[in-house]
């Protein structure tokens, strides 16, 4: 029985809905504190995670996002992975953030950070941010790069191959 | 060009943009034309005590979301010889929300007790090194000259002004009415970038 639960789990979440694969990325988790987020900066293992803050309402945002869903579909063979962290108001999940991943068939990792007390978490991601997004961090163990404007396709692939995937 | 970004970037081990005043530097000056059409200058304020300079626009949630705050602010302090002068430092271009046109209808809409300037070129962010808007400068009064008191936040809440722990500019202002010097005298928050030509 047990068995039967985790294999129509599977199915519910993947494989009866083919149509998931082209409908972007909906699974969003919300976290209402940075406490409870910021282990997912902190991640001790050999894969290389590609942080990105952004909002739907932030502009340069929208526009650097295709460009980092293509370096993870160039980088899916590698030990790599991109987490998109909305900071979007968690009141606006349904609303705005669904409705543009679908939109935008997103099919990078999600997660909505709501925790409006910039100034006590800001420097927890790194001292020299000063807020402005978007914003990216690149790290893998102790190896961490920090990128505080806005981002594209040739740019990281240079930063990617040349620091975390040397040739 | 690209290449040669990623490799600086490495070489640095970041790429910020940041290059701003400091808390105890002299303020840069600035003369810039207010929604009336009337040029406004931090000259202007000799008479005052201080400035609270705000970097805002039309267009950002959180600019948005901190107008009435702004506005309350303005009605508390210019009384006490803080008057705000909030300064919208986005490129037209990029932002067409935040045109000279727009800012002098959100004013109106609002009804800003306060010059509502346009930094069309960000000559004046860049001299603030202003990163997102709102972005507070409070400037204080010392000889002829304004000092920077406080580089920052409002307060620690953007989204609910009814769960505001602490004020930050509200207590910078208090503290140089005190003779103290702020602290914290700089916080950060989350923000839209300026957006630079």
């Amino acid at each position: 029985m047990k068995k039967f639960l985790v294999v129509l789990t599977l199915c519910l979440m993947s494989f009866c809905y083919p149509e998931a694969q082209t409908q972007g990325n909906t699974n969003v988790r919300v976290y209402n504190n940075f406490a409870r987020f910021e282990p997912l900066l902190h991640q001790h293992n050999d894969t290389v995670y590609l942080i990105n803050f952004w909002a739907t309402w932030c502009a340069p945002c929208r526009k650097e996002l295709p460009d980092i869903e293509e370096i993870g579909k160039k980088y899916s063979g590698e030990k790599f992975r991109i987490l998109l962290v909305s900071l979007d108001m968690a009141e606006t999940l349904e609303s705005t953030l669904i409705p543009f991943l679908k939109k935008n068939n997103i099919q990078s990792a999600v997660v909505l950070l709501d925790d409006p007390d910039g100034n006590s978490w800001i420097d927890k991601v790194d001292k020299l941010w000063g807020g402005s997004i978007p914003a990216t961090l690149i790290y893998r163990n102790d190896e961490r790069l920090f990128i505080d404007k806005q981002v594209d396709f040739n740019y990281l692939d240079s930063v990617l191959t040349l620091k975390f995937f040397k040739p | 060009m690209k290449k040669f970004l990623a490799v600086m970037t490495l070489l640095v081990g970041s790429l910020t943009i940041s290059a701003q005043v400091k808390v105890g530097d002299i303020a840069p000056s600035f003369s810039l034309k207010n929604v009336d059409g009337k040029l406004v200058s931090l000259d202007d304020y000799r008479s005052q005590k201080g400035v609270i300079l705000i970097f805002t626009c039309n267009h950002c949630p959180y600019a948005k979301a901190y107008e009435d705050r702004i506005i309350s602010l303005d009605k508390q302090y210019r009384s006490k010889g803080f008057p705000v002068v909030a300064i919208n430092p986005n490129d037209v271009s990029i932002v067409p929300e935040d045109s000279y046109e727009n800012m002098q209808v959100r004013a109106k809409e609002k009804g800003f007790t306060f010059p509502y300037l346009y930094d069309a070129t960000q000559a004046v962010a860049n001299a603030y090194g202003a990163e997102r808007t709102p972005h507070v400068f409070l400037l204080k009064k010392s000889g002829d000259k304004f000092i920077v008191a406080y580089i920052g936040a409002i307060d620690d809440n953007y989204k609910d002004p009814s769960a505001v722990k602490v004020k930050y500019v509200e207590q910078a202002i208090e503290a140089v009415l005190a003779g103290k010097n702020p602290d914290p005298a700089t916080t950060k928050a989350i923000g839209c970038t300026v957006k630079r030509k």
